[in-house]
């Protein structure tokens, strides 16, 4: 059974047992045009919540990526090296960015949920 | 993620239907024009006769392969270029709108003083007496920079802006540390441009940004709550980058030095106060100067430039080698940092040799044609001219800081865009087929879909007048949502949009011969 | 005022649309009290075009031209003879006042050349990838050392001892905040031994070929030895013109290179406007600093050339660039792609030939002189000579004789002891029999 939840900074972590799948949502992938290369942390690379993971680029901007919980990356979507398209036709799925074990559950409970997400972006 | 606000579409988008075809593709004065790679079929430009030389005494490393350049004779590189060249807009061909840029004229005897062969065909390494009259140009372009600056010293050698505030910088970090402090932090506004913060990271220090008051100018309280024993300092331009001249400047420079904090200012905003106000009288540390900017030098396609820093008495025994001294031979070089002028101290070398000598000729030349009265006149008139485009347009397009006057440059946002389905992007690649340069576009980041206009001291009403009258109907139009002319624009510049996306995703840098049958074949 | 188009009346007229009653009010934000009037400026006031010129050329005639007496210096700035057409082309208003292009839809002149320059100093290089040039090549080199500090992510850097010492001290300047520089030993003709500096921490090895004493180098060992050590090498050439008859530095094994281009298209101009050449492996491209122009498509299909991975430069990324650069060397650059489209393969491998068999006829010649010997055993066109006594005071004298004997390498290693009696000599194309008669006559007479 997997749970998605959300950061108010549109990166998404959808948890699967022991492991997490990172990456932006559908709102930041629109609102950063093309996406032309990405990259993404190293196997093993410790991360904090709200601290920079991955950096996603555009023709004319980068944007850091922060990770939505602390923990530690398994792994990186390789695939994104060849096709970083991928997050723009994909980004809550094969555009995924990195996957990672997560130290305290605390912090993934108190990220938004679907819904909630959904209201917030309304605000915007 | 931290959201880009700027993000905008990056591809060709769609295509209309071209005019009629021609046979060679070419159409009228307009000429496709291929790489010189694929025009190149082994004649010669030159006349060299064929020397052998042995290879006894290169070493061992005399180059075994070709180096793969194509040849062609002089007539065919001269139509080369000429042809390309007749691609490219420029000043001399129409206003050119660009904010915090200064496109000002540049005037063709700058270009003869900088062929004298007095300076041109003069080497930086010759024996000094015999380079003395180079050397009292430099002196005498000093003297134009510090008078007008207010400023005591003045560092010469900096090749560009950005160069010139990493030089200012790094006589920051000198002058901390000959007071034997550590100071780390460098406090920039969030309005100012990239070279900034990039400039402060170059030079070791973090950046702390500042926020923007809503009406464009610095938020000095927030600025002097942030002040403290580790900033080292604070990096200002002034006019700021919304074309606004901060007026808490002194307020703001008196409690950065009462904090034992410099003051460095960005100087590209130069032409709206020169032979007006001298940065010196604002409490300025360092400054530099873009001579390709305020003092006319060309801008040649993206270079070369010039960035002399001006310095106040604190900063001025931290500048860099080589250093201008007079004695009793004359005027002289010091190039030795071991073994510098009494008194001085400087932190290093910024670059080879003296500076960007061929610069320095041209700029000398357009200050001794404009005066002093003249440098007034032309920042009054840049003043003036992008007030008066100010005042012509902000009825129909949206000013920000619209109540004015604002000072050589006046910026707009797109909130008078909105619902009407056409970007800030849109209507810049409009004014390219109405034969305009879009004026700076998404910059500063403060506003959204910043338009930044600088026109300068060099257009006439009449010009300015035509420039107004087609960004008001542009503006009218896109407001009334007739979208015909933005979609897709341009149309008639020699190419329509191009992919970024593409160009971006699978860089392809440099020509590559198309594969011969043999390889392809294996 | 011939450079302002505006008239009292348009002055009146414009003032009238803004509803300001004079240019003071226009600069009401400015305090009172920083409003200098004109008579703060201790400066003339405007001249004309006559008065300026014969200003400007009083000055330029207490010069001594290069053309203007038997000349021989070279030490990282060369004479050498640009076709008329190169100076004309650059002048044309198109490229002379035209802006960066970031409007490439309207700057298809300026791309299309820097995607033919990137393709040239490839080539020249022998390298995978090439910029769009940096302002010259020391502030070149120092980018190079500060890409390989951040490549390897170690700060040290060790520099020739035949770097040219401007070279060192730039870099030094720049780099040195973020690592040790470790400079080799300074032997004037032979090659010091770098390979027992470099350890686990070393970032880069920066070695000039031909060095500053003019002897060439063979960067194969220096780049095994680095790369044995995980550190990469940087390659600096101050004379591209030497890449006409010598084996390029990417085919050593350079990591990077990083070169000065004023020998090709731009004249000395004491000392700048130059053109730094900056050129490296595909699998670095990302960090490498400076303007990027790439190939690409427009909205009806045609081949067209944009400014390209911008990300990593300072308008974007800010604090986090690879660089603080913002412009180029625009004409400059200019100025070497249209003269190296003028040599072209034959001409630039003559022209390098005809180089190095000028230097080589001076050398013979200076050998013979009672006391003076010729130090370096392989060069291209630009050797080192030892005098009996020191070389800065006899260049003075021979300078006071119209002759321009070349750069006495104290003038750059002012507190080397060892190299007080040496002088550094480059002959290039534009010198002739007669020159060489000068500078052997006035020599023998003076030592």
């Amino acid at each position: 059974m997997s749970e998605t939840r959300y950061t108010d900074q549109h990166e998404w972590i959808r948890l699967d047992g022991e492991e997490a799948t990172v990456g932006i949502t559908k709102y930041a992938a629109e609102s950063l045009g093309d996406v032309v290369f990405v990259e993404l942390p190293a196997s093993g690379k410790a991360v904090t919540a709200g601290g920079e993971a991955a950096v996603v680029e555009s023709v004319k901007a980068a944007s850091d990526i922060y990770a939505p919980a602390g923990g530690t990356v398994t792994s990186a979507n390789s695939a994104l090296e060849k096709e970083p398209s991928k997050v723009n036709e994909d980004p809550e799925g094969a555009g995924w960015f990195f996957k990672m074990k997560i130290n305290d559950m605390g912090e993934f409970a108190k990220l938004m949920d679907a819904t909630a997400y959904g209201k917030f972006v309304e605000s915007l | 993620m931290t959201m880009n606000n700027q993000g905008r579409p990056s591809g060709a988008g769609e295509a209309f239907p071209a005019g009629i075809a021609t046979i060679s593709g070419d159409r009228g004065l307009d000429h496709e024009e291929p790489l010189i790679f694929e025009l190149g079929h082994g004649a010669s430009g030159v006349d060299f006769p064929d020397v052998k030389v042995a290879d006894d005494r290169l070493g061992g490393m005399r180059r075994k392969d070709r180096i793969g350049l194509p040849g062609l004779s002089e007539p065919e590189v001269v139509r080369h270029y000429v042809r390309l060249s007749r691609m490219n807009y420029a000043i001399d061909s129409g206003l050119y709108p660009l904010g915090s840029c200064t496109m000002k004229h540049n005037p063709r005897l700058n270009e003869k003083m900088a062929r004298l062969p007095g300076f041109g065909d003069l080497h930086p390494l010759a024996p000094q007496s015999a380079t003395q009259g180079a050397l009292e140009l430099i002196s005498q372009l000093m003297n134009w920079l510090t008078t007008l600056t207010g400023m005591p010293a003045v560092a010469m050698s900096p090749k560009a802006g950005a160069h010139g505030e990493l030089c200012g910088l790094l006589a920051i970090r000198a002058a901390i540390a000959s007071r034997g402090e550590t100071r780390k932090r460098i406090l920039v506004p969030e309005s100012a441009h990239g070279t900034n913060p990039a400039t402060a990271a170059f030079a070791g220090f973090t950046v702390d940004e500042v926020p923007a008051k809503p009406n464009g100018h610095v938020d000095a309280e927030a600025l002097k709550a942030k002040l403290g024993p580790d900033v080292a300092a604070i990096m200002l331009t002034n006019p700021n980058t919304c074309g606004l001249f901060e007026g808490e400047v002194k307020e703001i420079a008196d409690a950065v030095h009462a904090a034992g904090a410099y003051f460095y200012c960005d100087g590209a905003n130069f032409n709206a106060i020169a032979g007006k106000v001298r940065p010196g009288d604002l409490g300025v540390d360092a400054m530099h100067i873009n001579l390709h900017k305020t003092f006319s030098t060309p801008h040649g396609g993206g270079g070369p430039g010039a960035g002399p820093v001006v310095l106040s008495e604190r900063l001025a025994p931290f500048a860099p080698i080589p250093l201008l001294v007079v004695d009793g031979k004359g005027l002289r070089l010091i190039e030795d940092v071991k073994a510098p002028p009494q008194g001085a101290k400087p932190f290093g070398r910024m670059c080879a040799f003296h500076g960007q000598m061929g610069m320095f000729v041209r700029a000398l030349t357009y200050m001794l044609s404009h005066g002093r009265d003249g440098v007034r006149q032309a920042s009054e008139d840049a003043v003036l001219s992008a007030n008066y485009i100010l005042a012509s347009l902000k009825d129909v397009m949206s000013a920000p800081f619209g109540e004015g006057p604002c000072m050589h440059e006046a910026l707009f946002d797109d909130s008078f865009l909105e619902g009407t389905g056409v970007t800030t992007l849109d209507f810049a690649k409009a004014m390219i087929d109405e034969g305009y340069h879009p004026m700076t576009m998404y910059f500063p980041l403060v506003v959204h879909g910043a338009m930044l206009i600088e026109p300068t001291e060099s257009e006439s009403k009449a010009s300015l007048d035509c420039f107004i009258h087609v960004l008001h109907t542009l503006a009218t139009e896109a407001r009334a949502k007739q979208t015909e002319r933005f979609a897709g624009a341009p149309h008639l510049a020699p190419r329509r949009r191009l992919d970024e996306t593409a160009a971006a995703r699978k860089p392809v840098l440099r020509y590559k011969p198309p594969q011969s049958f043999k390889e392809a074949a294996e | 005022m011939r450079y302002l188009p505006l008239t009292p009346d348009d002055r009146r007229a414009m003032l009238a649309r803004i509803g300001a009653p004079d240019l003071d009010a226009l600069f009401r934000d400015v305090p009172k009290a920083a409003l200098a009037p004109l008579t703060a400026f201790d400066l003339p006031d405007t001249q004309g075009e006559m008065e300026v010129e014969r200003t400007l050329s009083k000055l330029a005639s207490r010069n001594v031209a290069a053309g203007a007496a038997p000349f021989f210096c070279g030490a990282g700035a060369y004479k050498h003879h640009v076709p008329s057409a190169v100076d004309h082309l650059i002048q044309r208003s198109e490229f002379l006042t035209s802006y960066t292009p970031y409007q490439p839809e309207i700057a298809q002149g300026t791309l299309q050349y820097l995607f033919e320059f990137q393709s040239q100093v490839a080539l020249l290089t022998g390298m995978e990838v090439a910029n769009a040039s940096l302002y010259d090549g020391s502030t070149a080199t120092a980018e190079a050392v500060l890409m390989a500090q951040r490549i390897t992510k170690r700060g040290k850097a060790i520099l020739s001892g035949g770097l040219h010492p401007h070279y060192a001290e730039t870099v030094e300047t720049v780099a040195g905040l973020f690592g040790p520089m470790v400079r080799g030993a300074v032997t004037p003709g032979t090659a010091e031994d770098l390979a027992a500096l470099i350890d686990e921490e070393t970032a880069c090895v920066v070695v000039q070929s031909p060095d500053v004493f003019g002897l060439i180098r063979n960067l194969k060992p220096i780049a095994e030895a680095a790369h044995a050590k995980g550190a990469l090498l940087i390659a600096v050439v101050t004379e591209v013109v030497s890449l006409g008859l010598l084996e390029p530095p990417g085919a050593q094994g350079a990591d990077i290179v990083a070169a000065e281009g004023q020998s090709v298209g731009n004249g000395l101009n004491f000392g700048g406007p130059y053109v730094g050449l900056f050129a490296t492996r595909e699998k670095f491209l990302r960090q490498m600093p400076g303007r990027l122009c790439g190939e690409t498509v427009d909205a009806e299909g045609r081949r067209g050339y944009v400014l390209t991975l911008s990300t990593r430069e300072q308008h974007i990324r800010r604090e986090k660039a690879t660089s603080n650069i913002c412009t180029n060397s625009g004409l400059c650059t200019l100025a070497f792609t249209i003269h190296l489209s003028l040599l072209g393969e034959e001409g630039l491998t003559r022209l390098a030939r005809i180089n190095h068999a000028k230097a080589r006829a001076l050398a013979d010649r200076l050998a013979t002189l009672p006391g003076v010997k010729v130090l370096t055993p392989a060069f291209f066109n630009e050797f080192t000579i030892e005098l009996p006594r020191p070389a800065a005071p006899l260049v003075e004298a021979l300078a006071s004789k119209g002759v321009i004997a070349g750069v006495p390498a104290s003038r750059l290693l002012p507190h080397d002891k060892s190299v007080q009696n040496l002088l550094i000599l480059a002959a290039t194309e534009t010198n002739t029999d007669d020159d060489f008669a000068a500078l052997t006559a006035a020599l023998k007479e003076i030592l």
